[in-house]
């Protein structure tokens, strides 16, 4: 069968996530939800679909029942194609054995028969970390233009955020000549989105290398982009300057969706040039009620809302009692906030129900000692009792 | 166990009364008519016959249908893009051999005997696209067997006015659940039993009543299947109990739309086991301003609110700017309401523009209709 794609995407949607806590305890990172009616996949699928890439295989491996279901066959992104289309890549057994993915390199390697089957002049890796809108096809042209064997999406952080990331030294044409994971004193700014580019022959002669070096840790942070630079190859940077958003953790995750309501918005959800594809359930329009007050709020479909919300994200299916007060905050789908509850500054997890008058989380003026003041966390499927409280920046993942 | 429903065909008939809502359907047909914030009438009939294991579906329609035609696409949201079967859709010429529009029921059906035979089904479910209801019709085929009637006709029995019964059957009822006698359009309010246009009985009955009725110049299924053969077929009322209501004219549109308010009704037509599918648009979720005020309303993906809102339905993509007062209205598909506007009791259609400042406003029995794409200054 004729099989053969210019372009494929692998993203990566395996890690565990583990700096999410109780929000990533059943689910994968990417199957976290995001603002409303999504889920973070939906951006780096979303950006595939729009840039032209109709190929992508999503390497999975920790809890992916609730990714699997939600990607499903692709339709909802329009990538249930004929060729190609979203496949789901969990490890599988060999003639030579079986092994888990050791790292984001090692996944990769582990699928390069995927990879093979549509006989690829270029190969996007992704992950499925980050909040943004990135047109692949533009990254590619540079990618050719420069003549590159790699090209790693860049963009300015603040020096003081430097030393969270990868930063790369580039050049003024955008050749990089150096790369360093995660430093302590930055000298640049220049930090890899873990976006890259590579052409197809480069990248799988550079995983069978660094498969055969047993020292190896096998990521492409640590092994791959350094033994590129080492050995002389074209390595290039894409400045990207757009709304690009890590929601890696309890406070940055919190953060991308209060970002969501501000007046002027860095991300526009509303622009159909470029959308933003989610699997939703069916459900009704959302209902406000006689009682309802809400503000500086997003609210999505089959909520019933009956108390006051005030700069929060409520996500599908959502019912918020009368006499419930929520305020920034994020509540996931299916959760309930019963009569007299109060949930601040908390992200509330899937289905899961604040009791009566219970309290959760609280506004950070309220709080002397500002290192005890955090988000709140309500895993998913938990029972917060009637009158019971979680206190800020308190996690819990088991009901109370 | 219940009866295997894949032997049920669905057929659904897209333009039937289309004359009794002439606003919303002189751009589109009875079955494609926007309601309740994101769906269109034919969600309604299509998810009920999905969610009860029918994988048959033929819609049948006679004109006006292109806006059907977009909104069905593949069937794929209903689960209805199968190998086999699946979602069909039923244009008039579709062959040769019948010339023309068809005129009633009868006569429509009979232009597609061929694909009724094709499909196999040992029983026909018949509906028309103007109930927004969420019928469960494994139980309806249930019953039906089990009484062992030939023709089940789904009617409820409540206090109609004039106006809802000028354009619709009704039955007397006997204790043992026969129909006895119809009346039609007879247009007299009380308590009444309605047809409400669902029936179910064996494909056969229904292909030897359309060839030997049609034969004889006969078209309408109400007055000479219903009425005309009460004596000679056993008729069995099916008394329907559940949310339900039926689009008769503008106001009674609009009436059912606002019925949805009451979170009662919504959460009997809007069940976890039997969700109402509908084509969707990729919105981000409905957006409050700083400044809003919505209350008693309900409102889709898409909208933008940064004014009043009391008591309306909001479609999708609806915008309603800084200053706009929207009360007791019903705004449809991407309907931008300027700052400082006034709507009060009104019907937009979709893309209505109401400019800066503008006021509109209806007597409140009588919503006014603004048409598609207008833009009001």
């Amino acid at each position: 069968m004729y099989n053969k794609k210019e372009c494929v995407a692998m993203l990566l949607a395996g890690g565990q996530g583990s700096r999410l806590y109780a929000l990533t305890k059943t689910v994968a990172k990417p199957a976290v939800p995001y603002g409303g009616k999504y889920r973070i996949i939906d951006f780096p699928l979303s950006n595939c679909v729009n840039s032209g890439i109709d190929t992508v295989g999503v390497l999975t491996q920790y809890q992916p029942l609730v990714l699997n279901e939600y990607v499903g066959n692709g339709q909802a992104w329009n990538l249930d194609r004929i060729h190609g289309g979203v496949h789901i890549l969990p490890p599988y057994q060999t003639a030579s054995g079986a092994q888990w993915y050791e790292g984001t390199a090692n996944a990769i390697y582990q699928n390069l028969s995927f990879i093979d089957r549509y006989d690829p002049e270029y190969v996007v890796i992704l992950s499925g970390d980050h909040i943004y809108k990135m047109d692949y096809s533009k990254m590619l042209q540079f990618h050719k233009e420069k003549g590159a064997e790699c090209t790693i999406a860049v963009i300015d952080v603040p020096l003081h955020e430097a030393s969270r990331f990868g930063i790369m030294f580039a050049h003024d044409d955008g050749s990089v000549y150096d790369f360093v994971e995660k430093p302590k004193e930055p000298k640049s700014t220049l930090a890899s989105m873990g976006i890259y580019i590579f052409s197809y022959k480069t990248l799988k002669k550079y995983l069978i290398e660094n498969e055969n070096d047993k020292e190896a840790t096998k990521d492409f942070g640590k092994n791959i982009i350094p033994a590129l630079l080492q050995n002389g190859e074209k390595v290039y940077a894409y400045r990207f300057d757009g709304y690009w958003k890590d929601v890696g953790t309890i406070d940055s995750l919190w953060d991308a969706n209060m970002e969501l309501l501000a007046v002027d918005v860095d991300l526009d959800l509303y622009d159909t040039s470029w959308r933003i594809y989610s699997n939703n359930d069916s459900a009704a329009p959302h209902i406000i009620g006689e009682k309802a007050k809400i503000n500086s709020s997003m609210v999505t479909n089959g909520c019933n809302i009956n108390g006051t919300v005030d700069f929060s994200v409520i996500s599908a299916g959502v019912t918020i009692e009368e006499g419930a007060l929520v305020q920034y905050s994020v509540l996931f789908p299916g959760a309930v906030v019963k009569k007299g509850a109060v949930v601040e500054y908390a992200i509330v997890g899937e289905d899961s129900v604040i009791g009566e008058n219970a309290h959760v989380g609280a506004a950070p003026e309220t709080i002397e000692n500002k290192d005890e003041w955090g988000v709140a966390v309500v895993g998913h499927e938990l029972n917060v009792s009637d009158g019971a409280s979680v206190a800020p920046k308190q996690i819990i993942s088991e009901s109370i | 166990m219940s009866y295997n429903m894949t032997n049920v065909l669905g057929l659904l008939f897209a333009n039937t009364h289309e004359d009794s809502v002439p606003e919303l359907s002189a751009n589109r047909t009875i079955a494609s008519i926007p309601f309740g914030g994101r769906f269109r009438m034919v969600d309604f009939l299509l998810s009920g016959m999905s969610n009860s294991g029918m994988s048959k579906v033929g819609v049948i329609t006679r004109s006006n249908y292109q806006s059907l035609l977009d909104h069905i696409g593949s069937a794929r949201p209903w689960d209805l893009a199968r190998n086999d079967g699946g979602l069909t859709l039923l244009a008039p010429f579709g062959r040769n051999t019948h010339t023309g529009l068809f005129k009633g029921k009868l006569d429509a059906l009979s232009s597609c005997l061929s694909y009724i035979r094709h499909t196999g089904c040992e029983y026909v479910v018949l509906s028309d696209c103007d109930l927004v209801i969420n019928p469960d019709f494994t139980h309806l085929i249930d019953v039906h067997i089990e009484s062992g009637a030939d023709i089940t006709a789904v009617c409820h029995t409540d206090n109609y006015t004039e106006e809802e019964t000028r354009d619709a059957a009704c039955f007397k009822v006997a204790p043992d659940g026969r129909v006895e006698a119809v009346s039609i359009n007879r247009a007299m309010a009380g308590k009444r039993t309605m047809d409400l246009n669902i029936y179910a009985m064996k494909t056969s009955l229904l292909i030897s009543l359309v060839e030997d009725l049609v034969s004889l110049g006969k078209f309408s299924f109400s007055t000479d299947v219903l009425q005309g053969m009460v004596h000679e077929l056993n008729i069995h009322a099916y008394e329907f109990s559940g949310f339900y209501r039926r689009i008769c004219d503008l106001e009674s549109y609009y009436k059912a739309n606002m019925a949805l308010l009451d979170y009662k009704n919504l959460s009997q037509l809007m069940l976890r086991e039997r969700p109402i599918y509908t084509k969707d648009r990729a919105d981000a979720p409905a957006k409050y301003g700083f400044d809003s005020a919505v209350k008693n309303s309900m409102v889709a993906n898409g909208c933008v609110i940064e004014g009043v809102v009391e008591n309306s339905i909001l479609f999708r993509g609806v915008r309603v700017e800084k200053g706009a007062v929207v009360k007791n209205s019903i705004l449809m598909q991407d309907t931008v309401v300027g700052k400082d506007a006034n709507v009060q009791n009104i019907i937009t259609d979709k893309n209505v523009t109401v400019g800066d400042g503008v006021s509109v406003a209806s007597a409140e029995s009588c919503p006014l209709y603004i048409a598609k794409g207008r833009t009001v200054k």
